[in-house]
């Protein structure tokens, strides 16, 4: 394999990397302050893709009638919000009550999985079937560098992925909140004898992560501009199954992981047919799973007597 | 002799939904639900096993059933099929084969779950989760290629040798799906015509019952319940706990595998994608529908959970379920295969809000109802 | 009915040679030396964060001394896993009571036999002749237990709903339940009132008494070391810096200025 192909597939990877670690981020944030797997977050990435179609729809539409540039513009934050909104409902209407009444940790993690399947079901049974094209915002620039091919699309993903994964970094270690949501993760009892609102920290958590997790919904709508409603299961867990493989909990980790898993299935593709991708990323997520148990960056869980 | 007439309550009322069955009373469709109700019983009380009494957290129990499926089906289609070439048996021994069938489909998901079980030495709750997962997808993902694989090594092998090329190899069929178990259905119905399905399914989710309830009421099986309640104090305290993890989950992946051999005989044909994860969150669903650790829960809730599975795919219960919405938007037909999956996941959320804890808690039957004990032994 | 050969009496239950621990940086135990003789009642004191604990995680299993040997009748448990070292001999209690919370009273020293139960997963599925002559001998062994220890009346409870210091109780007869040739009893006293502390000052004399077992404790109240024990280490930093009979340690220098500041005991 020439050397050209092997830049363009690391570009396809860093592109394919920076969804898995965008929505990798919302997990890990969500687990980091609850200790919770929120199962849903695939299927609110898949929201998001959709909440973007209709938005965009509806500012290209005679309604509104803007230019694309104008309604990308428009698109990202009304996306990042009402998505961030969906989130953060599922937090009120299903997470909390259960956490209040004190059950069994793994309820409220059936609990999550539930609500994924109501999004996907109830998305399929609303929209049907048929797949959504997703109308083109941006116009497409191809940019030739030496043989490789690059498009502005597939660098304003790779960037927005290290955008995010800075300012959460700096909101997790840097903001009083970022320090509240810490301490949350480190004792849920104390913390509010601390004073700190933990209920209202959970919600900016949960906004955190669902808003990322539409933004990236939005740039893979724009990507691979056909929807359906299962869109956001398989590259749900892989992206948790990333996060883990990272650390789950720790925001470097998610985003490590998120792109190590790029990585290894353009690789995989690379070499062998592509039906071997799944495969092969799941062997090699569940070998560095066997010898680092709690992740790439994860502490050790060390048992006190 | 009362102390017994639960069990023989039990196995008089098998005995009657078999003859039923024969003599045709009860129609295929209700004898499907049954099978369905039965292997449900199975993959419910099997994770009960790792989710409850453990107190692990594996979603990926499919994966085990997968394997199951797929090993019995081979050997049956090459025993008693005609796909890969003439019937190896004579159809009087399928009776001895087939139970044989099954628990080497069962042995082999019991081998493989070490891949899951090895790892929880060193880490639990939610890396485990995770590990499951991965081997579940792993599982899939390995049948949907193997027949590429094994065309792979045959055509290098054949190089290797200098024999002719032997082209594209199809035995598992990959995401195509494997089939032809029905000949081992029929070589039965030759011998004796009766609900042949029905009958494996009532003994090995009796059999299923029957074992965890030993297990788990040995001093050897509380065992896995002090390694939920304090793993540490249990290593210290003089349980082996490694040797109790890989038991606890090769009895859960084993019996997972046989349920999956039953499946794949029951339907006559298997696909790697039906093995998936919601297959898996079905039989997480029934274990926390029925509360952690409780084996009548696990068997409640797995009935309940099919019948409703059952209900809802009929399009008249929800077409009125939903009938203000269609009055409303009458271009709207929701298919009920697809509202089910709504309604069901939302019915155990606000199950969940309501009763946290599950059906029946940690308790089993006899403690909600101690005047049952009368009526069986147990010891 | 005691599974393991009987010691001859001149043999220590438990020795630690030389016995270092690090973790990272820090040196948790350094250079721990011990010979714990049958029917001894030995005392392991110190301040807070010495390492006592630390040196019991070490002689149970839990962990694996840097540096040392550790020798359980003689035999090395270096490599071997708790539930062995348990096995040959060596039962311990926990700072914060660990006890299967769910399980019954009874199931909780039943379970403690564990590791002799000489029959497997087929034995207890299809209750074979030797599972039901174990199960029935173990359910008497543990019966007999809660007889002695008073806490028959529990047997069905959950330890949960005990009171803590039966809990403390059913915690020391579980530990008794592997049939130990050395009890390890960490800060046994922890959390009870005066009136309970009496009493376990009693029943742990009583233990001593009664059962062919070497008693070594870690504890906080100087009153029940100097009151049991025949002989006392003292730790600090993970160094031994005393040893020798209560009077001795009482009036050790090193221990008035490491343990006590510059007062009297």
């Amino acid at each position: 394999m020439d050397f050209i192909t092997f830049i363009q597939n690391v570009l396809n990877a860093l592109q394919w990397g920076s969804f898995y670690a965008l929505i990798a981020l919302g997990y890990t944030l969500v687990y980091g302050v609850l200790r919770l797997i929120n199962f849903a977050h695939g299927d609110i990435f898949m929201v998001g893709a959709y909440i973007s179609f209709f938005v965009a729809g509806f500012f290209l539409g005679p309604l509104a009638g803007l230019s694309p540039a104008m309604t990308f513009l428009v698109t990202v934050p009304l996306t990042m919000v009402l998505t961030a909104c969906v989130g953060v409902t599922l937090e009120r209407i299903a997470y909390r009550p259960l956490r209040r009444k004190g059950a069994h940790r793994l309820y409220v993690v059936i609990t999550a999985l539930m609500c994924g399947l109501i999004l996907e079901y109830s998305n399929l049974a609303v929209l049907g079937a048929s797949r959504l094209k997703f109308p083109e915002l941006i116009e497409k620039q191809i940019w030739n560098i030496g043989g490789v091919t690059l498009t502005n699309l597939k660098v304003m993903v790779i960037f927005t992925a290290i955008i995010v994964f800075l300012l959460l970094q700096w909101v997790i270690t840097k903001t009083r909140v970022g320090m509240a949501m810490r301490a949350i993760s480190y004792d849920k009892f104390a913390i509010p004898l601390m004073g700190i609102p933990v209920d209202n920290i959970i919600v900016i958590t949960f906004i955190l992560g669902s808003g990322f997790a539409g933004l990236a919904g939005l740039l893979f709508a724009m990507s691979y501009p056909v929807l359906e409603p299962f869109m956001g299961m398989l590259i749900g867990w892989k992206a948790f199954i990333a996060a883990v493989v990272g650390g789950i909990g720790d925001i470097k980790g998610a985003f490590v992981g998120g792109f190590l898993l790029g990585f290894i299935e353009i690789g995989v593709v690379m070499v062998f047919p592509s039906t071997f991708r799944d495969l092969f990323a799941f062997t090699i997520l569940l070998l560095i799973l066997w010898i680092k148990p709690t992740g790439l960056f994860g502490i050790p869980q060390s048992t006190k007597i | 002799m009362k102390q017994y007439s639960l069990n023989i309550g039990m196995v008089l009322s098998a005995i009657l939904v078999l003859t039923a069955a024969h003599l045709g009373w009860i129609d295929n469709y209700i004898q499907i639900v049954l099978m369905a109700v039965g292997i449900n019983i199975i993959m419910a009380a099997s994770l009960n096993l790792i989710n409850g009494n453990m107190g692990e957290f594996t979603c990926g129990h499919a994966g085990f059933m997968c394997v199951g499926a797929y090993v019995s089906s081979l050997i049956s289609v090459y025993l008693f099929g005609s796909k890969f070439g003439d019937p190896q048996l004579p159809i009087g021994a399928v009776f001895i084969a087939f139970p044989i069938i099954l628990l080497i489909g069962g042995a082999v998901a019991a081998v493989s779950s070490l891949l899951v079980s090895v790892p929880s030495f060193k880490t639990r709750d939610d890396y485990l989760a995770i590990i499951s997962l991965a081997v579940n997808y792993m599982i899939i993902s390995l049948l949907e290629n193997m027949d590429t694989i094994i065309t792979f090594i045959a055509s290098k092998y054949a190089k290797l040798f200098n024999l002719p090329d032997p082209g594209n190899i199809e035995i598992i069929g990959g995401s195509r799906g494997f089939q032809g178990m029905k000949d081992t259905v029929w070589a039965m119905i030759d011998v004796f015509d009766g609900p042949w399905m029905l009958f494996w399914v009532i003994l090995v989710a009796g059999f299923t019952v029957w074992i965890i309830r030993r297990f788990i009421g040995s001093t050897y099986g509380k065992g896995v319940n002090a390694i939920c309640q304090d793993e540490v104090a249990a290593e210290i305290m003089s349980v082996n706990t490694n040797k109790v993890k890989i038991i606890n989950f090769m009895v859960a992946a084993g019996l997972a595998g046989c349920a999956g051999g039953l499946y794949a005989h029951v339907y006559g044909y298997v696909n790697p994608q039906s093995f998936g994860i919601l297959k898996s969150t079905e039989a997480m669903v029934m274990v926390y529908l029925g509360g952690m650790g409780s084996l009548s829960g696990a068997v409640i809730s797995a009935i309940l959970f099919t019948a409703l599975l059952e209900i809802l795919r009929s399009q008249a219960i929800i077409d009125f379920l939903l009938s203000p919405a269609t009055f409303l938007f009458p271009d709207w037909e929701p298919s009920a295969g697809v509202v089910k999956w709504v309604v069901i996941p939302l019915m155990l959320v606000i199950v969940m809000q309501f009763r946290p804890e599950g059906i029946m808690g940690n308790r089993e039957l006899s403690d909600v109802f101690p005047k049952l004990k009368k009526f069986y032994r147990f010891k | 009915m005691d599974p393991k050969q009987p010691t001859p009496d001149n043999s220590p239950v438990l020795e630690i040679r030389g016995m270092t621990q690090r973790f990272g940086g820090l040196k948790a135990v350094s250079g721990f030396n011990v010979s714990l003789m049958p029917n001894q009642l030995t005392g392991l004191i110190g301040p807070n964060g010495a390492g006592k604990t630390t040196v019991f995680n070490l002689s149970s299993g839990f962990y694996q001394p840097t540096e040392g040997a550790i020798f359980v009748n003689g035999q090395p448990t270096a490599g071997l896993k708790p539930h062995k070292v348990t096995s040959m001999g060596i039962a311990r209690t926990f700072q914060n009571i660990r006890l299967w919370n769910d399980m019954t009273v009874l199931d909780n020293i039943r379970v403690a036999q564990h590791y002799w139960l000489k029959y497997g997963f087929f034995s207890s599925v299809f209750r074979t002749r030797s599972y039901k002559e174990r199960e029935a001998q173990i359910t008497k062994e543990a019966e007999e237990l809660l007889d002695v220890f008073d806490l028959r009346q529990f047997a069905d409870e959950t330890p949960k709903n005990l009171p803590y210091g039966t809990q403390r109780k059913l915690e020391i007869a579980r530990a008794l339940s592997t049939h130990p040739k050395l009890l390890m009893l960490d800060e046994p006293a922890a959390g009870l009132n005066s009136a309970d502390v009496l009493e376990l000052i009693r029943l742990i004399r009583w233990i001593h008494d009664n059962f062919d077992v070497s008693i070594w404790m870690i504890e906080h109240h100087m009153d029940v070391v100097m009151e049991l024990c025949s002989q006392i280490k003292v730790i600090d930093f993970g160094e031994t810096i005393a040893e020798g009979t209560p009077d001795e340690v009482r009036t050790h220098p090193a221990v008035i200025t490491a343990y006590l500041g510059d007062d009297t005991i």
